[in-house]
């Protein structure tokens, strides 16, 4: 008995295999996405916990001006501390054949016992000896792409002096899993590359022995961080303590944490989408189906079958569905962590990966599955099954037809009666035509969603190269100096501009809310390297005060008029009250900013220049190139064509990749919606549309009334997808943005352009499969069968 | 009267079928629906066409209507072959020159009386208005009344109104009363009898009643595939006297 009805549900489902794999495809795509971020999410986090411990990540940072290393003791006594490092950390200039200009190196020093704390793993030959001064190891990427084998030379300008180093082996740091340069962007292994050197080398180079200026910490399970950090700020106040941070504030777990709540707002936003376009789908194909098969449920009933069998079994096709998507869904989702894992090994360089699935995605996705695909299909079935028996076999009352007032008002408007054919079919089933209708708007809305990133991100560019940093060079001073520098800069060959730049790192208080950050003066008139808001135009310095970006002022609670205490935490480390005077919006950065009259006569001293940006004669290049390759008061330097050169192939290279597959999976939404809404509406109406070939309609006439309607309601859903897509787009926004890294909020036309037109295209083309089946509609044998 | 206005010129033949075959072939069975049919219509002429169920009526009919192609022999309209026609040329055809009428009315259910009227005259030639074709059927004051709103019998005027407000050569009717009872029917018929009066539209008329032959001028049998009958009609009757 269940036999023959279970051999029907896979008749059925043969009939409908088109339509059902579509659904499940739609259901696939997001369960893909849960899936798969929520497994490579899970990667990260268990690769980056056992990377860190085994590693001895620590767990607080600071850096200082110079302490002698007697105040480690003073650190250790610090309640809840179980292990200190101290180490000297400084910059050089890294000569790299085939590179005009020189490479940027951090150079970080370990002890001769070796470090404590942050071990760097080596990942070929050897570290260098602890009292050889001219031995490193480098950084496996950066070594890597220059080709610095174990035992190659490399020229270096450390300590003002240029020193020739023999590479002994390539390390992996976890402090560097993303290694940002000083004014970086983005890593950029080329450019930057982090030198470990024995700690004899390095003091003796800087004039540091017996002294460092970086520690970090790791705590004791229970120990709370801020206590640890304010007790080590107040040791290190005396030797320059710049202020203790958590990792949260480490740059490189920073930006890690940064990308992996961007997997995490991924995984949040987009799967709910599919899943719900999913279940109105199983909705409307079962209910037609269910629909065609009245009279056999009728059948079923009269022989006896129950109620609760029947639903059972159509329910059981719906489960199918669920089933085939969640599975589908599930390959998908590990196929695509793979993917992503694999780029992030690639991007990150981990010493290894944890691969791992995550159970309760899996978990949660089936059982969304499922209950989508039950949810959908119940309603439609429970509708229909409940009709008694006698009803059942009857066929369905006609659609009723009345005029109403809209009626009237599509006469007025003299349309083609096959037009009105379809307004009437939108409103007399707008239950169906909304559905249809907020399936393409939710593909729009997720390729919006998908597309926009790259709007914030070319955003972030324009605002960065193209307003604030026009400058081709900036270099970094070893110390602040006065405006005198600015004559010297001058004088270097092939330079057409100089202007000055100042930072300071700094403590802004007001009351308890405080907040690390550095101020930043601003000279007037400055065209190279301008403050600009969101949205790319200048913001004008008022004479006094401090202006901050919105984000900073929130987190201070201050607005215009407030004050706020400023401690400078490098020389001349004073501490300074001064007004904010006015808030704008800025997409990168939590600096303050100031105008330089205002910042050094607070001072009560010269002005001050700590980095240098210049404007070049391109052609002169070479001749400026070897000299600053000399330069021994430059610490680093950021060439911006460069940086945006860089910037714009990562975009370009996501772009092709990543376009490729949001398009997919957003334009396979409206392929599963207007595919299923199509086979619908012909099934229902191929009678009607074989009689009007009869009437002499030429196909296209009468595919007219199929592929009008459901471009209809295309275009009418793609503004409201696109209204979905921005209010997406803003929830990912928030989601993505963490304390030191906000996304800039924008959309381009283009992105709402390429969004319609690739759900217009998915539905054309899935409409145009069904029209297929119309133009071989036999006309004959559609007008005998009434259905 | 009526008979011998076509009559008094040489008769033109508006269709001429030449030993028309049809075989349909459902897997290893073969149907020979049509074994050979030769038969001409002429202008504004109305022929009823009798046979037993099965005999081949509708597979000729719509042959003739360009809605089939049959499996052997030749069939002109006018001077067009439609056994030569291609697909796009026999949707010309029966979009200029045909009328159908069906059992079922095949009305669209969106669209009201005059709509459904208005569908065929929008790409019609030189159409009658939809409120003129809907008057001659007795439906003038049903325009705006959806094919659920109105009577078996009114369907199937609407649909013939639809039939004839492109002024067509042919109307080809496949048992336009079948699904009615006997005074809807006469209605019915009391129409499709006016248009061919009045407009001279030739016109072919399926049915199984062999009482409403007497309303022809003409009525040709069906056997088997095969014509049997063709005989004019010596004691025409006006639908209204029709005896049931
Ligand atoms: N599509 C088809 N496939 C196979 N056989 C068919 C098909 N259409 C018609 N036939 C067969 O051709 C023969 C003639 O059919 P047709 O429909 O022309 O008969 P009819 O005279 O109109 O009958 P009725 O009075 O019942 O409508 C019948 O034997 C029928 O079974
Ligand atoms: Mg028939």
């Amino acid at each position: 008995m269940v036999g023959a009805l279970d051999r029907k549900l896979l008749r059925d489902l043969r009939r409908i295999w088109a339509q059902a794999l579509a659904i499940a495809l739609v259901l696939g795509c997001g369960i893909m996405v849960l899936v798969g971020a929520q497994a490579t999410l899970r990667t990260l986090d268990l690769t980056l916990a056992a990377y860190y411990d085994r590693a001895r990540f620590a767990d607080v940072f600071t850096t200082l001006k110079r302490a002698p290393r007697s105040v480690l003791e003073d650190v250790a006594l610090i309640d809840g501390v179980a292990q200190v490092e101290g180490r000297i950390a400084t910059l050089a200039l890294v000569q790299v054949t085939g590179m005009s200009v020189p490479a940027t190196g951090q150079v970080v020093s370990y002890a001769p016992e070796g470090a404590v704390l942050n071990l760097p793993a080596l990942r070929r030959g050897r570290m260098p000896l602890p009292d050889r001064l001219d031995e490193v190891a480098l950084s496996e990427p950066f070594a890597e792409v220059h080709g610095l084998v174990p035992g190659a030379r490399l020229r270096v300008i450390l300590g003002g002096e240029l020193r020739e180093l023999t590479v002994t082996g390539w390390v992996l740091s976890p402090e560097f899993v993303y290694a940002l340069g000083p004014g970086s962007l983005m890593p950029d292994d080329r450019r930057f590359g982090i030198l470990f050197m024995p700690e004899r080398a390095v003091a003796a180079a800087t004039d540091m022995v017996g002294a460092v200026n970086q520690i970090s910490l790791r705590l004791m399970r229970d120990a709370d961080a801020r206590v640890v950090t304010a007790a080590l700020d107040r040791i290190l106040a005396p030797y320059g303590g710049t202020g203790a941070h958590d990792r949260e504030r480490q740059q490189s777990h920073a930006f890690l944490t940064s990308e992996m709540h961007q997997l995490s707002a991924m995984s949040t936003y987009a799967p709910p989408v599919f899943l719900l376009v999913s279940a109105f789908l199983v909705n409307m194909v079962l209910g037609r189906l269910i629909a065609l098969e009245r009279p056999q449920i009728g059948l079923l009933k009269a022989v006896g079958y129950s109620t609760r069998e029947i639903a059972w079994h159509y329910l059981k096709l719906a489960l199918l569905i669920g089933v085939i998507g969640t599975g589908a869904g599930w390959a998908a989702g590990f196929w695509m962590a793979d993917g992503m894992i694999g780029l992030y090994a690639d991007y990150f360089r981990f010493p290894f990966v944890i691969r791992a699935a995550n159970p309760s995605a899996l978990v949660i996705s089936a059982t969304l599955g499922l209950a989508v695909a039950a949810m959908g299909g119940g309603r439609a079935v429970w509708q229909s099954v409940r009709l008694p028996a006698a009803e059942a076999m009857r066929p369905p009352a006609p659609a009723l037809f009345s005029r109403g007032w809209l009626d009237r008002a599509l006469e007025a408007l003299r349309l083609r009666q096959t037009v009105v054919m379809i307004a009437r079919s939108i409103l007399r089933w707008p239950g169906r035509a909304a559905i249809t209708l907020f399936g393409v708007s939710a593909s729009v809305a997720v390729l919006v969603m998908s597309y926009f990133m790259f709007d914030s991100a070319a955003l972030l560019g324009d605002s960065v190269f193209g307003a604030a940093n026009r400058q081709d060079l900036t270099l970094g001073l070893m110390e602040p100096v006065g405006e005198a520098v600015l004559l010297d800069a001058r004088a270097l060959p092939g330079v057409l501009k100089v202007e000055p730049g100042y930072a300071i790192p700094a403590r802004l208080v007001n009351g308890t809310a405080e907040r690390l950050s550095a101020v930043q003066a601003h000279w007037e008139g400055a065209t190279l390297a301008r403050l600009v808001d969101d949205r790319g135009e200048a913001v004008a310095l008022p004479p006094h005060g401090l202006v901050l970006p919105e984000k900073l002022a929130q987190v201070l609670k201050v607005g215009p008029g407030s004050w706020l205490e400023v401690e400078l935490l490098s020389p001349p480390r004073e501490t300074l009250r001064l007004p904010v005077t006015a808030v704008f919006a800025q997409g990168l950065g939590q600096e303050a900013h100031i105008a330089a009259p205002a910042l050094f006569a607070a001072l009560r001293s010269a002005p001050q220049v700590s980095h240098l940006h210049l404007a070049l004669d391109a052609n002169a290049r070479a001749a400026l190139d070897d000299r600053l390759a000399t330069l021994p008061a430059v610490s680093g330097l950021i060439d911006w064509v460069e940086v945006q050169r860089q910037f714009d192939t990562l975009l370009e290279e996501n772009l092709l990749t990543m376009v490729t597959i949001y398009t997919a999976i957003g334009m396979m939404i409206a392929v599963g919606v207007i595919y299923n809404a199509a086979q619908i509406l012909l099934s229902e109406r191929s009678y009607e549309l074989a009689t009007l070939r009869v009437l002499g309609f030429s196909r296209r006439e009468v595919a007219f009334v199929l592929v009008g309607e459901m471009m209809l309601l295309t275009l009418i859903a793609i503004p409201v997808g696109w209204a979905m897509g921005t209010w997406l787009a803003q929830g990912m926004v928030s989601a993505v943005s963490t304390d030191i890294i906000q996304l800039p909020f924008a959309i381009s036309r283009r992105t709402y352009a390429y969004a319609g037109i690739a759900a217009a295209v998915a539905a054309f083309g899935s409409v145009t499969l069904v029209r297929r089946r119309l133009d071989r509609i036999d006309l004959v044998s559609a007008l005998k069968s009434r259905e | 009267m009526t008979l011998a206005a076509p009559l008094s010129q040489p008769p033109r033949p508006v269709f001429r079928a030449e030993e028309v075959t049809r075989v349909y072939r459902t897997g290893a069975v073969e149907v020979r629906a049509l074994r050979g049919i030769s038969l001409n219509l002429y202008e504004g002429e109305m022929v009823v066409l009798l046979g037993a169920s099965g005999s081949g009526k509708s597979t000729l009919l719509n042959i003739l209507g360009g809605l089939d192609r049959p499996t052997g022999g030749r069939v002109f309209f006018r001077d067009t072959e439609l056994t030569q026609a291609s697909e796009a040329q026999l949707t010309a055809f029966r979009r200029a020159h045909v009328g159908f009428v069906f059992q079922f009315y095949n009305l669209v259910p969106s669209l009201t009386a005059r709509e459904n009227v208005a569908l065929v005259t929008e790409i019609a030639a030189n159409p009658m208005p939809p409120e003129e074709a809907l008057e001659r059927v007795g439906l003038g004051h049903r325009l705006h009344h959806f094919p659920a709103e109105l009577s078996g019998g009114e369907q199937q005027r609407v649909a013939i109104a639809r039939a004839i407000a492109k002024r067509p050569d042919v109307l080809l009717c496949d048992e336009p009363t079948g699904a009615l009872d006997i005074a809807t029917g006469a209605q019915v018929l009391e129409a499709l009898h006016s248009v061919n009066r009045d407009l001279g539209t030739a016109t072919v008329l399926i049915t199984h009643n062999a009482v409403i032959q007497r309303i022809a001028h003409r009525v040709v049998v069906l056997a088997d595939g095969r014509v049997v009958r063709d005989d004019p009609v010596t004691d025409r009757l006006q639908p209204s006297e029709l005896s049931w």
